[in-house]
Protein backbone atom coordinates (compact mmCIF):
# COMPACT_ATOMS: atom_id res chain seq x y z
CA UNK A 1 0.00 0.00 0.00
CA UNK A 2 1.80 3.23 -1.24
CA UNK A 3 0.38 6.94 -1.07
CA UNK A 4 1.27 8.90 -3.64
CA UNK A 5 1.49 12.88 -3.51
CA UNK A 6 2.03 14.55 -6.95
CA UNK A 7 2.37 18.45 -6.60
CA UNK A 8 1.29 19.67 -10.17
CA UNK A 9 0.69 23.16 -11.84
CA UNK A 10 -2.99 24.47 -10.61
CA UNK A 11 -3.88 24.51 -14.73
CA UNK A 12 -3.04 20.96 -15.40
CA UNK A 13 -5.15 19.33 -12.71
CA UNK A 14 -8.21 19.14 -14.64
CA UNK A 15 -6.14 16.79 -17.79
CA UNK A 16 -4.14 14.96 -14.61
CA UNK A 17 -7.81 14.09 -13.36
CA UNK A 18 -9.15 13.07 -16.25
CA UNK A 19 -5.65 10.81 -17.42
CA UNK A 20 -6.43 8.76 -14.30
CA UNK A 21 -10.13 8.46 -15.27
CA UNK A 22 -8.88 6.34 -18.14
CA UNK A 23 -7.14 4.38 -16.24
CA UNK A 24 -9.39 3.84 -13.43
CA UNK A 25 -8.08 6.01 -10.81
CA UNK A 26 -10.94 8.40 -9.02
CA UNK A 27 -10.24 8.60 -5.59
CA UNK A 28 -8.08 11.28 -4.03
CA UNK A 29 -7.66 14.17 -2.16
CA UNK A 30 -7.01 17.85 -3.79
CA UNK A 31 -5.33 20.75 -1.91
CA UNK A 32 -4.27 24.33 -3.06
CA UNK A 33 -0.76 25.11 -1.75
CA UNK A 34 2.01 27.50 -2.30
CA UNK A 35 5.69 26.28 -2.14
CA UNK A 36 8.86 26.49 -4.74
CA UNK A 37 11.50 24.76 -6.30
CA UNK A 38 13.37 25.76 -9.65
CA UNK A 39 10.88 27.79 -10.99
CA UNK A 40 11.86 31.27 -11.32
CA UNK A 41 10.16 33.78 -9.46
CA UNK A 42 7.25 35.81 -10.79
CA UNK A 43 7.43 39.42 -11.29
CA UNK A 44 4.93 41.57 -9.93
CA UNK A 45 4.36 44.91 -9.74
CA UNK A 46 2.38 46.86 -7.13
CA UNK A 47 2.11 50.77 -7.02
CA UNK A 48 5.16 51.36 -9.17
CA UNK A 49 7.48 48.90 -7.17
CA UNK A 50 8.57 45.76 -8.44
CA UNK A 51 7.78 42.38 -5.37
CA UNK A 52 8.86 38.68 -6.30
CA UNK A 53 6.13 36.08 -5.75
CA UNK A 54 8.64 33.93 -4.01
CA UNK A 55 5.88 30.89 -3.89
CA UNK A 56 3.97 29.39 -6.76
CA UNK A 57 0.79 28.65 -6.85
CA UNK A 58 0.26 24.66 -6.88
CA UNK A 59 -2.14 21.71 -6.27
CA UNK A 60 -1.57 18.69 -4.51
CA UNK A 61 -3.27 15.52 -5.25
CA UNK A 62 -2.80 12.60 -2.46
CA UNK A 63 -3.75 9.22 -3.69
CA UNK A 64 -3.57 6.18 -1.78
CA UNK A 65 -3.27 2.95 -3.91
CA UNK A 66 -2.26 -0.74 -4.32
CA UNK A 67 1.45 -1.52 -5.14
CA UNK A 68 0.70 -2.82 -8.37
CA UNK A 69 -1.16 0.38 -9.45
CA UNK A 70 1.77 2.90 -8.41
CA UNK A 71 3.74 2.64 -11.76
CA UNK A 72 0.90 3.26 -13.92
CA UNK A 73 -0.32 6.17 -11.98
CA UNK A 74 2.59 7.86 -11.61
CA UNK A 75 3.40 7.72 -15.29
CA UNK A 76 -0.38 9.15 -16.05
CA UNK A 77 0.36 11.68 -13.87
CA UNK A 78 3.19 13.14 -15.23
CA UNK A 79 1.86 12.74 -18.68
CA UNK A 80 -0.97 14.62 -17.85
CA UNK A 81 0.62 17.50 -15.87
CA UNK A 82 4.50 17.17 -17.70
CA UNK A 83 4.80 20.88 -19.79
CA UNK A 84 8.88 20.32 -19.82
CA UNK A 85 9.49 24.32 -17.64
CA UNK A 86 10.67 24.47 -14.43
CA UNK A 87 7.83 24.25 -11.88
CA UNK A 88 6.06 21.20 -13.29
CA UNK A 89 6.32 19.75 -9.95
CA UNK A 90 7.38 16.85 -7.64
CA UNK A 91 5.91 13.27 -7.39
CA UNK A 92 6.66 11.12 -3.80
CA UNK A 93 5.41 7.69 -2.54
CA UNK A 94 5.33 6.85 0.33
CA UNK A 95 4.80 3.81 2.36
CA UNK A 96 1.13 3.59 4.21
CA UNK A 97 1.12 1.54 7.28
CA UNK A 98 -2.82 1.37 7.61
CA UNK A 99 -5.86 2.73 6.47
CA UNK A 100 -9.44 2.89 7.94
CA UNK A 101 -12.63 3.33 6.35
CA UNK A 102 -14.49 5.80 8.46
CA UNK A 103 -18.25 5.08 7.52
CA UNK A 104 -17.35 1.56 8.11
CA UNK A 105 -15.42 1.80 10.83
CA UNK A 106 -13.12 -0.88 10.07
CA UNK A 107 -9.46 -1.69 8.53
CA UNK A 108 -9.36 -1.14 4.26
CA UNK A 109 -7.93 -4.00 3.61
CA UNK A 110 -8.97 -3.46 -0.29
CA UNK A 111 -6.96 -0.55 -0.55
CA UNK A 112 -8.23 -0.58 -3.91
CA UNK A 113 -11.49 0.14 -3.48
CA UNK A 114 -10.17 3.60 -2.06
CA UNK A 115 -8.71 5.01 -5.32
CA UNK A 116 -10.56 2.75 -7.76
CA UNK A 117 -14.10 3.68 -8.18
CA UNK A 118 -16.91 3.00 -9.94
CA UNK A 119 -17.17 6.37 -12.05
CA UNK B 1 -36.04 79.54 -16.05
CA UNK B 2 -36.81 77.43 -12.94
CA UNK B 3 -37.22 73.88 -14.64
CA UNK B 4 -33.95 74.82 -16.63
CA UNK B 5 -32.63 74.14 -12.65
CA UNK B 6 -34.51 71.40 -11.79
CA UNK B 7 -33.44 69.94 -15.32
CA UNK B 8 -29.90 70.18 -14.57
CA UNK B 9 -30.20 68.86 -11.15
CA UNK B 10 -32.06 65.69 -12.58
CA UNK B 11 -29.86 65.16 -15.69
CA UNK B 12 -26.48 65.48 -13.70
CA UNK B 13 -27.38 62.80 -10.85
CA UNK B 14 -29.01 60.53 -13.57
CA UNK B 15 -25.77 60.71 -15.18
CA UNK B 16 -24.13 60.27 -12.56
CA UNK B 17 -25.78 57.28 -11.56
CA UNK B 18 -25.71 55.99 -15.06
CA UNK B 19 -21.77 55.87 -15.17
CA UNK B 20 -22.06 54.35 -11.05
CA UNK B 21 -23.61 51.29 -13.36
CA UNK B 22 -20.09 50.99 -14.42
CA UNK B 23 -19.20 49.82 -10.82
CA UNK B 24 -22.22 47.24 -10.77
CA UNK B 25 -20.41 45.91 -14.33
CA UNK B 26 -17.39 45.23 -12.60
CA UNK B 27 -18.24 43.74 -9.51
CA UNK B 28 -20.51 41.13 -11.80
CA UNK B 29 -18.34 40.20 -14.39
CA UNK B 30 -15.65 39.75 -11.49
CA UNK B 31 -17.48 37.76 -9.97
CA UNK B 32 -18.57 35.68 -12.58
CA UNK B 33 -14.59 35.21 -13.93
CA UNK B 34 -12.19 33.03 -12.24
CA UNK B 35 -10.01 34.58 -9.75
CA UNK B 36 -7.23 34.54 -11.74
CA UNK B 37 -8.77 37.22 -13.83
CA UNK B 38 -10.70 38.89 -11.37
CA UNK B 39 -8.39 42.35 -11.18
CA UNK B 40 -8.45 41.71 -15.47
CA UNK B 41 -11.82 42.39 -15.93
CA UNK B 42 -11.70 45.27 -13.17
CA UNK B 43 -9.14 46.89 -15.11
CA UNK B 44 -11.46 46.98 -18.39
CA UNK B 45 -14.20 48.97 -16.64
CA UNK B 46 -11.69 51.51 -15.85
CA UNK B 47 -10.30 51.24 -19.44
CA UNK B 48 -14.25 52.37 -20.47
CA UNK B 49 -14.84 54.91 -17.68
CA UNK B 50 -11.03 57.00 -18.78
CA UNK B 51 -10.12 55.87 -22.41
CA UNK B 52 -13.77 54.89 -23.68
CA UNK B 53 -15.43 58.35 -21.74
CA UNK B 54 -12.76 60.47 -23.71
CA UNK B 55 -12.75 59.06 -26.67
CA UNK B 56 -16.64 59.70 -27.00
CA UNK B 57 -16.35 63.13 -25.93
CA UNK B 58 -13.93 64.01 -28.44
CA UNK B 59 -15.07 62.51 -31.59
CA UNK B 60 -18.17 59.80 -30.38
CA UNK B 61 -20.49 62.70 -29.63
CA UNK B 62 -20.12 64.05 -32.62
CA UNK B 63 -20.35 61.51 -35.02
CA UNK B 64 -23.82 60.68 -33.11
CA UNK B 65 -25.15 64.23 -32.83
CA UNK B 66 -23.20 66.36 -35.36
CA UNK B 67 -24.76 67.93 -38.24
CA UNK B 68 -26.47 65.16 -40.35
CA UNK B 69 -24.77 63.87 -43.44
CA UNK B 70 -27.40 61.40 -45.51
CA UNK B 71 -29.11 60.19 -42.48
CA UNK B 72 -26.16 58.07 -41.88
CA UNK B 73 -23.67 59.72 -40.19
CA UNK B 74 -22.75 63.07 -37.73
CA UNK B 75 -20.06 65.65 -39.06
CA UNK B 76 -19.44 68.63 -36.51
CA UNK B 77 -19.18 68.85 -32.23
CA UNK B 78 -16.11 67.10 -33.01
CA UNK B 79 -13.45 68.23 -29.92
CA UNK B 80 -16.80 70.81 -29.03
CA UNK B 81 -19.59 68.79 -27.44
CA UNK B 82 -21.08 71.81 -25.69
CA UNK B 83 -22.25 73.46 -28.64
CA UNK B 84 -24.67 71.15 -29.44
CA UNK B 85 -27.87 73.35 -29.68
CA UNK B 86 -31.21 71.76 -27.44
CA UNK B 87 -34.55 72.15 -27.94
CA UNK B 88 -35.08 71.77 -24.16
CA UNK B 89 -35.05 73.20 -21.09
CA UNK B 90 -31.31 71.62 -20.49
CA UNK B 91 -27.71 73.01 -20.30
CA UNK B 92 -25.98 71.56 -23.57
CA UNK B 93 -23.08 70.00 -20.80
CA UNK B 94 -25.23 67.91 -18.55
CA UNK B 95 -26.55 66.40 -22.52
CA UNK B 96 -23.27 65.21 -22.94
CA UNK B 97 -22.41 63.84 -19.41
CA UNK B 98 -25.88 61.61 -19.77
CA UNK B 99 -24.23 60.50 -23.38
CA UNK B 100 -21.48 59.61 -22.16
CA UNK B 101 -22.36 57.06 -19.55
CA UNK B 102 -24.58 55.37 -22.25
CA UNK B 103 -21.69 55.06 -24.60
CA UNK B 104 -19.34 53.89 -21.64
CA UNK B 105 -22.04 51.39 -21.19
CA UNK B 106 -22.39 50.07 -24.29
CA UNK B 107 -18.43 49.00 -24.14
CA UNK B 108 -18.99 47.83 -20.43
CA UNK B 109 -20.85 44.91 -21.89
CA UNK B 110 -18.34 43.54 -24.49
CA UNK B 111 -15.88 43.89 -22.07
CA UNK B 112 -17.79 41.08 -19.72
CA UNK B 113 -18.29 38.09 -23.53
CA UNK B 114 -14.34 38.61 -23.99
CA UNK B 115 -13.27 38.42 -20.43
CA UNK B 116 -10.43 36.04 -19.27
CA UNK B 117 -8.64 35.79 -23.06
CA UNK B 118 -8.24 38.93 -24.64
CA UNK B 119 -5.34 40.88 -24.89
CA UNK B 120 -5.48 44.04 -23.17
CA UNK B 121 -4.31 46.50 -25.42
CA UNK B 122 -6.47 45.22 -27.74
CA UNK B 123 -9.21 46.22 -25.21
CA UNK B 124 -8.17 49.53 -24.94
CA UNK B 125 -8.62 49.37 -29.00
CA UNK B 126 -11.57 47.80 -28.61
CA UNK B 127 -12.83 50.50 -26.25
CA UNK B 128 -11.88 53.53 -28.17
CA UNK B 129 -13.08 52.36 -31.49
CA UNK B 130 -16.58 51.48 -29.86
CA UNK B 131 -17.19 54.76 -28.17
CA UNK B 132 -15.63 56.92 -31.27
CA UNK B 133 -17.35 55.25 -34.26
CA UNK B 134 -19.84 51.42 -33.78
CA UNK B 135 -21.85 53.06 -31.00
CA UNK B 136 -22.34 56.72 -32.07
CA UNK B 137 -22.86 55.59 -35.70
CA UNK B 138 -25.67 53.58 -35.11
CA UNK B 139 -26.83 55.81 -32.07
CA UNK B 140 -26.57 58.51 -35.13
CA UNK B 141 -29.44 56.48 -37.34
CA UNK B 142 -31.57 55.90 -34.55
CA UNK B 143 -31.20 59.15 -31.77
CA UNK B 144 -30.25 61.88 -33.94
CA UNK B 145 -33.67 63.73 -35.08
CA UNK B 146 -32.35 63.41 -38.59
CA UNK B 147 -30.78 59.73 -38.77
CA UNK B 148 -32.38 57.40 -41.29
CA UNK B 149 -34.11 54.97 -39.02
CA UNK B 150 -35.33 57.71 -36.51
CA UNK B 151 -37.04 59.50 -39.70
CA UNK B 152 -38.98 56.17 -40.08
CA UNK B 153 -40.24 56.28 -37.08
CA UNK B 154 -38.30 53.46 -34.90
CA UNK B 155 -39.03 53.98 -31.22
CA UNK B 156 -35.96 53.14 -28.70
CA UNK B 157 -36.58 54.81 -25.51
CA UNK B 158 -33.47 54.39 -23.42
CA UNK B 159 -31.19 52.25 -25.82
CA UNK B 160 -32.52 48.67 -25.90
CA UNK B 161 -31.32 48.64 -29.59
CA UNK B 162 -28.97 51.87 -29.60
CA UNK B 163 -26.74 50.30 -26.75
CA UNK B 164 -27.42 47.59 -25.75
CA UNK B 165 -28.41 45.42 -28.71
CA UNK B 166 -25.49 46.96 -30.36
CA UNK B 167 -23.09 45.95 -27.40
CA UNK B 168 -24.77 42.37 -26.76
CA UNK B 169 -23.84 41.21 -30.85
CA UNK B 170 -20.33 43.44 -31.14
CA UNK B 171 -19.87 41.38 -28.20
CA UNK B 172 -21.09 38.05 -30.17
CA UNK B 173 -18.83 38.34 -32.95
CA UNK B 174 -15.53 39.33 -30.70
CA UNK B 175 -16.29 36.35 -28.21
CA UNK B 176 -16.36 34.12 -31.48
CA UNK B 177 -13.39 35.42 -33.05
CA UNK B 178 -11.49 35.53 -30.10
CA UNK B 179 -12.60 31.16 -29.40
CA UNK B 180 -12.95 29.89 -26.24
CA UNK B 181 -11.30 30.04 -23.29
CA UNK B 182 -8.83 27.04 -23.32
CA UNK B 183 -10.75 24.12 -21.96
CA UNK B 184 -13.93 25.27 -22.37
CA UNK B 185 -15.67 23.44 -24.54
CA UNK B 186 -14.99 19.35 -24.74
CA UNK B 187 -14.14 17.35 -28.14
CA UNK B 188 -17.79 15.59 -28.08
CA UNK B 189 -19.44 19.02 -28.03
CA UNK B 190 -20.30 19.15 -24.10
CA UNK B 191 -19.70 22.97 -22.52
CA UNK B 192 -17.55 23.00 -19.16
CA UNK B 193 -18.33 24.46 -15.94
CA UNK B 194 -15.77 27.42 -15.05
CA UNK B 195 -16.59 27.91 -11.08
CA UNK B 196 -17.10 31.36 -10.93
CA UNK B 197 -15.35 33.83 -8.32
CA UNK B 198 -17.61 35.35 -6.31
CA UNK B 199 -21.35 35.30 -6.57
CA UNK B 200 -22.56 37.42 -3.69
CA UNK B 201 -20.16 39.75 -5.70
CA UNK B 202 -21.97 38.97 -8.70
CA UNK B 203 -25.34 39.75 -7.16
CA UNK B 204 -23.95 42.93 -5.46
CA UNK B 205 -23.03 43.96 -9.34
CA UNK B 206 -26.55 43.24 -10.43
CA UNK B 207 -28.07 45.30 -7.50
CA UNK B 208 -25.77 48.54 -8.26
CA UNK B 209 -26.67 47.84 -11.87
CA UNK B 210 -30.45 47.71 -11.18
CA UNK B 211 -30.18 50.96 -8.93
CA UNK B 212 -28.47 52.78 -11.76
CA UNK B 213 -31.06 51.33 -14.51
CA UNK B 214 -33.67 54.03 -13.13
CA UNK B 215 -31.65 56.79 -13.80
CA UNK B 216 -30.91 54.80 -17.61
CA UNK B 217 -34.80 55.03 -18.09
CA UNK B 218 -36.04 57.59 -16.23
CA UNK B 219 -33.52 60.16 -16.58
CA UNK B 220 -33.96 59.60 -20.18
CA UNK B 221 -36.86 61.79 -20.11
CA UNK B 222 -33.79 64.23 -19.89
CA UNK B 223 -37.13 66.65 -18.08
CA UNK B 224 -37.61 66.66 -14.51
CA UNK B 225 -41.76 67.85 -14.64
CA UNK B 226 -42.13 65.03 -17.77
CA UNK B 227 -45.19 63.20 -16.39
CA UNK B 228 -43.59 59.93 -17.52
CA UNK B 229 -40.91 59.93 -15.38
CA UNK B 230 -42.56 58.01 -12.30
CA UNK B 231 -44.10 55.21 -15.12
CA UNK B 232 -40.97 54.88 -16.09
CA UNK B 233 -39.56 54.08 -12.99
CA UNK B 234 -42.50 51.62 -12.15
CA UNK B 235 -42.07 49.85 -15.41
CA UNK B 236 -38.36 49.23 -15.20
CA UNK B 237 -38.86 47.80 -11.41
CA UNK B 238 -41.33 45.64 -12.86
CA UNK B 239 -39.71 44.14 -15.77
CA UNK B 240 -36.69 44.04 -13.86
CA UNK B 241 -38.56 42.01 -11.43
CA UNK B 242 -40.35 39.75 -13.56
CA UNK B 243 -37.42 39.08 -15.47
CA UNK B 244 -35.97 37.47 -12.61
CA UNK B 245 -38.82 35.49 -11.32
CA UNK B 246 -39.22 34.06 -14.53
CA UNK B 247 -35.60 33.02 -14.57
CA UNK B 248 -35.90 32.05 -11.16
CA UNK B 249 -39.20 29.61 -11.79
CA UNK B 250 -37.53 28.23 -15.10
CA UNK B 251 -34.31 27.30 -13.61
CA UNK B 252 -35.86 25.70 -10.51
CA UNK B 253 -37.92 23.38 -12.76
CA UNK B 254 -35.29 23.22 -16.11
CA UNK B 255 -32.56 22.46 -13.41
CA UNK B 256 -33.88 21.57 -9.92
CA UNK B 257 -32.02 24.23 -8.33
CA UNK B 258 -32.66 28.08 -8.08
CA UNK B 259 -29.84 29.12 -10.17
CA UNK B 260 -28.13 32.81 -8.87
CA UNK B 261 -26.27 33.52 -11.87
CA UNK B 262 -29.50 32.70 -14.23
CA UNK B 263 -31.55 34.59 -11.96
CA UNK B 264 -29.12 37.45 -12.15
CA UNK B 265 -29.20 37.39 -15.48
CA UNK B 266 -32.46 37.58 -15.49
CA UNK B 267 -33.27 40.15 -13.81
CA UNK B 268 -30.68 42.35 -16.24
CA UNK B 269 -32.45 40.78 -19.30
CA UNK B 270 -35.44 42.43 -17.87
CA UNK B 271 -34.22 45.31 -17.49
CA UNK B 272 -32.50 45.65 -21.14
CA UNK B 273 -35.39 44.93 -22.49
CA UNK B 274 -37.83 47.69 -20.95
CA UNK B 275 -35.16 50.03 -21.86
CA UNK B 276 -36.89 50.45 -25.42
CA UNK B 277 -40.30 50.65 -24.02
CA UNK B 278 -40.38 51.82 -20.85
CA UNK B 279 -42.22 55.32 -22.25
CA UNK B 280 -44.69 53.62 -24.17
CA UNK B 281 -46.11 50.44 -22.70
CA UNK B 282 -48.45 49.57 -19.98
CA UNK B 283 -47.03 48.35 -16.37
CA UNK B 284 -49.09 44.80 -17.43
CA UNK B 285 -46.94 45.17 -20.87
CA UNK B 286 -43.92 45.77 -18.89
CA UNK B 287 -44.45 42.24 -16.79
CA UNK B 288 -45.35 40.86 -19.63
CA UNK B 289 -42.05 42.23 -21.96
CA UNK B 290 -39.94 41.60 -18.35
CA UNK B 291 -41.17 37.78 -17.82
CA UNK B 292 -40.69 36.72 -21.77
CA UNK B 293 -37.31 37.93 -21.44
CA UNK B 294 -36.39 36.27 -18.55
CA UNK B 295 -37.54 33.12 -20.25
CA UNK B 296 -35.24 34.13 -23.91
CA UNK B 297 -32.17 34.98 -21.93
CA UNK B 298 -31.68 31.36 -20.34
CA UNK B 299 -32.54 29.74 -23.88
CA UNK B 300 -29.92 32.42 -25.37
CA UNK B 301 -27.16 31.57 -23.04
CA UNK B 302 -28.24 27.61 -23.79
CA UNK B 303 -28.36 29.00 -27.52
CA UNK B 304 -24.83 30.69 -27.60
CA UNK B 305 -22.86 27.74 -25.59
CA UNK B 306 -24.59 25.42 -28.44
CA UNK B 307 -22.90 27.93 -31.31
CA UNK B 308 -19.65 27.03 -29.46
CA UNK B 309 -19.28 31.02 -28.12
CA UNK B 310 -17.82 31.19 -25.03
CA UNK B 311 -19.49 34.10 -23.52
CA UNK B 312 -17.94 34.00 -19.51
CA UNK B 313 -20.71 36.35 -18.41
CA UNK B 314 -23.62 36.15 -20.57
CA UNK B 315 -23.71 39.41 -21.91
CA UNK B 316 -24.87 38.28 -25.25
CA UNK B 317 -27.93 36.34 -23.97
CA UNK B 318 -28.67 38.88 -21.69
CA UNK B 319 -27.54 42.14 -23.40
CA UNK B 320 -28.08 41.00 -27.52
CA UNK B 321 -30.90 38.65 -27.48
CA UNK B 322 -32.75 41.06 -24.33
CA UNK B 323 -31.88 44.34 -26.31
CA UNK B 324 -33.40 42.59 -29.42
CA UNK B 325 -37.07 41.32 -28.09
CA UNK B 326 -36.86 44.64 -25.74
CA UNK B 327 -36.67 46.49 -29.54
CA UNK B 328 -39.72 44.63 -31.07
CA UNK B 329 -41.69 44.50 -27.71
CA UNK B 330 -42.34 48.15 -28.49
CA UNK B 331 -43.35 47.30 -32.08
CA UNK B 332 -46.14 44.74 -30.34
CA UNK B 333 -47.11 46.43 -27.21
CA UNK B 334 -46.83 50.21 -27.66
CA UNK B 335 -49.58 52.24 -26.65
CA UNK B 336 -50.78 54.28 -29.31
CA UNK B 337 -48.82 52.14 -32.36
CA UNK B 338 -48.48 48.63 -31.52
CA UNK B 339 -49.53 45.80 -33.40
CA UNK B 340 -51.19 43.90 -30.11
CA UNK B 341 -52.92 46.99 -28.92
CA UNK B 342 -53.92 48.69 -31.94
CA UNK B 343 -53.48 46.11 -34.78
CA UNK B 344 -51.31 48.97 -36.58
CA UNK B 345 -48.00 46.71 -38.58
CA UNK B 346 -45.95 50.04 -39.42
CA UNK B 347 -44.11 50.08 -36.20
CA UNK B 348 -43.20 46.82 -35.93
CA UNK B 349 -42.20 46.73 -39.54
CA UNK B 350 -39.67 50.08 -38.35
CA UNK B 351 -38.49 47.89 -34.93
CA UNK B 352 -38.00 44.57 -37.19
CA UNK B 353 -35.62 46.67 -39.50
CA UNK B 354 -33.93 48.65 -36.57
CA UNK B 355 -33.31 44.98 -35.10
CA UNK B 356 -31.91 43.54 -38.18
CA UNK B 357 -30.06 46.94 -38.46
CA UNK B 358 -28.32 47.18 -35.17
CA UNK B 359 -27.24 42.84 -35.05
CA UNK B 360 -25.76 43.66 -38.58
CA UNK B 361 -23.91 46.54 -37.84
CA UNK B 362 -23.08 44.64 -34.17
CA UNK B 363 -21.77 41.92 -36.86
CA UNK B 364 -19.53 44.04 -38.88
CA UNK B 365 -18.39 46.43 -35.95
CA UNK B 366 -17.27 43.62 -34.04
CA UNK B 367 -15.37 42.48 -37.02
CA UNK B 368 -13.61 45.69 -37.87
CA UNK B 369 -12.61 45.90 -34.46
CA UNK B 370 -10.94 42.31 -34.26
CA UNK B 371 -9.18 42.74 -37.60
CA UNK B 372 -7.91 46.19 -36.59
CA UNK B 373 -6.57 44.67 -32.77
CA UNK B 374 -5.02 41.59 -35.02
CA UNK B 375 -3.57 44.07 -37.22
CA UNK B 376 -2.04 46.26 -34.35
CA UNK B 377 -1.89 45.08 -30.58
CA UNK B 378 -2.51 40.85 -31.08
CA UNK B 379 -6.22 40.18 -30.36
CA UNK B 380 -5.78 37.14 -28.02
CA UNK B 381 -3.64 37.03 -24.73
CA UNK B 382 -0.94 34.15 -25.71
CA UNK B 383 -1.81 30.70 -24.00
CA UNK B 384 0.80 31.54 -21.15
CA UNK B 385 -0.97 34.29 -20.19
CA UNK B 386 -3.71 32.64 -20.09
CA UNK B 387 -3.04 30.24 -18.19
CA UNK B 388 -1.37 32.15 -15.75
CA UNK B 389 -4.38 34.31 -15.54
CA UNK B 390 -4.52 37.82 -16.85
CA UNK B 391 -4.22 39.00 -13.58
CA UNK B 392 -0.70 38.10 -13.21
CA UNK B 393 0.24 38.69 -16.18
CA UNK B 394 -1.10 42.17 -17.02
CA UNK B 395 -1.81 44.07 -13.95
CA UNK B 396 1.19 42.44 -11.45
CA UNK B 397 -1.26 41.93 -9.19
CA UNK B 398 -3.49 38.91 -7.96
CA UNK B 399 -7.36 39.70 -6.87
CA UNK B 400 -7.20 37.78 -3.21
CA UNK B 401 -3.82 37.10 -1.47
CA UNK B 402 -5.38 34.14 -0.43
CA UNK B 403 -2.68 32.40 0.41
CA UNK B 404 -0.16 34.92 1.99
CA UNK B 405 2.18 34.28 -1.30
CA UNK B 406 4.07 37.13 -0.94
CA UNK B 407 3.20 39.47 2.15
CA UNK B 408 5.16 39.33 4.92
CA UNK B 409 7.79 37.51 2.95
CA UNK B 410 11.04 39.21 2.24
CA UNK B 411 11.81 40.32 -1.59
CA UNK B 412 13.83 36.79 -2.06
CA UNK B 413 13.68 34.09 0.27
CA UNK B 414 17.82 33.15 -0.68
CA UNK B 415 18.81 36.67 0.56
CA UNK B 416 16.89 36.41 3.10
CA UNK B 417 19.70 36.61 5.93
CA UNK B 418 20.95 39.63 4.47
CA UNK B 419 18.38 41.39 4.61
CA UNK B 420 16.99 40.69 7.69
CA UNK B 421 19.94 39.80 9.93
CA UNK B 422 18.48 36.89 11.16
CA UNK B 423 20.29 33.13 11.05
CA UNK B 424 17.85 30.92 9.66
CA UNK B 425 20.27 28.02 9.55
CA UNK B 426 21.60 26.03 13.03
CA UNK B 427 25.21 27.18 14.30
CA UNK B 428 26.37 23.39 13.43
CA UNK B 429 25.19 23.44 9.42
CA UNK B 430 26.78 27.32 8.96
CA UNK B 431 30.49 25.71 11.25
CA UNK B 432 29.98 22.82 8.43
CA UNK B 433 29.86 25.77 5.47
CA UNK B 434 32.69 27.52 7.01
CA UNK B 435 35.09 24.46 7.19
CA UNK B 436 34.01 24.31 3.49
Amino acid sequence: MKKIEAIIRPERLTETIKGLKRIGITGFTVSQVVGRGKQKDTQGVYRGKNYQVTLHPKVKMEIVLSDYLVESTIQSIITSAQSGEDGDGKIYVYPILEAYNIRTGTIDFDIEDLAKGEG
Amino acid sequence: MELMYINTVWVVLAAAMVLFMEGGFSLLEAGFVRTKNAVNVTMKIFVDLTIGALAFWLIGFGIMFGKDAFGFIGTSLLGNPEKIALSIELPSVAFVLFQMGFAVACVSIISGAVAERMNFKAYVVTAALICMIIYPLSGHWIWNSDGWLERLGMKDFAGSAAIHALGGFTAFTMAKLLGPRKGRFNSDGSVNVFAPSNIPLASAGAFILWFGWFAFNAGSTLDASSSALAPIAINTMLAGASGGSAALFLTMRKFGKADPSMTINGVLAGLVAITAGCAYVSEWSAILIGILSGLIVIYATLFVDYLKVDDPVGAVAVHGFGGVFGTIAVGLLDQSQGFLTTGDFSLLKVQLLGAVVVIVWGLIGGTIIAKVCEKTVGFRASEREEEEGLDMSYHGIPAYNELERFTDIPASLFNFEETTGITVASPAIRKEKEVI
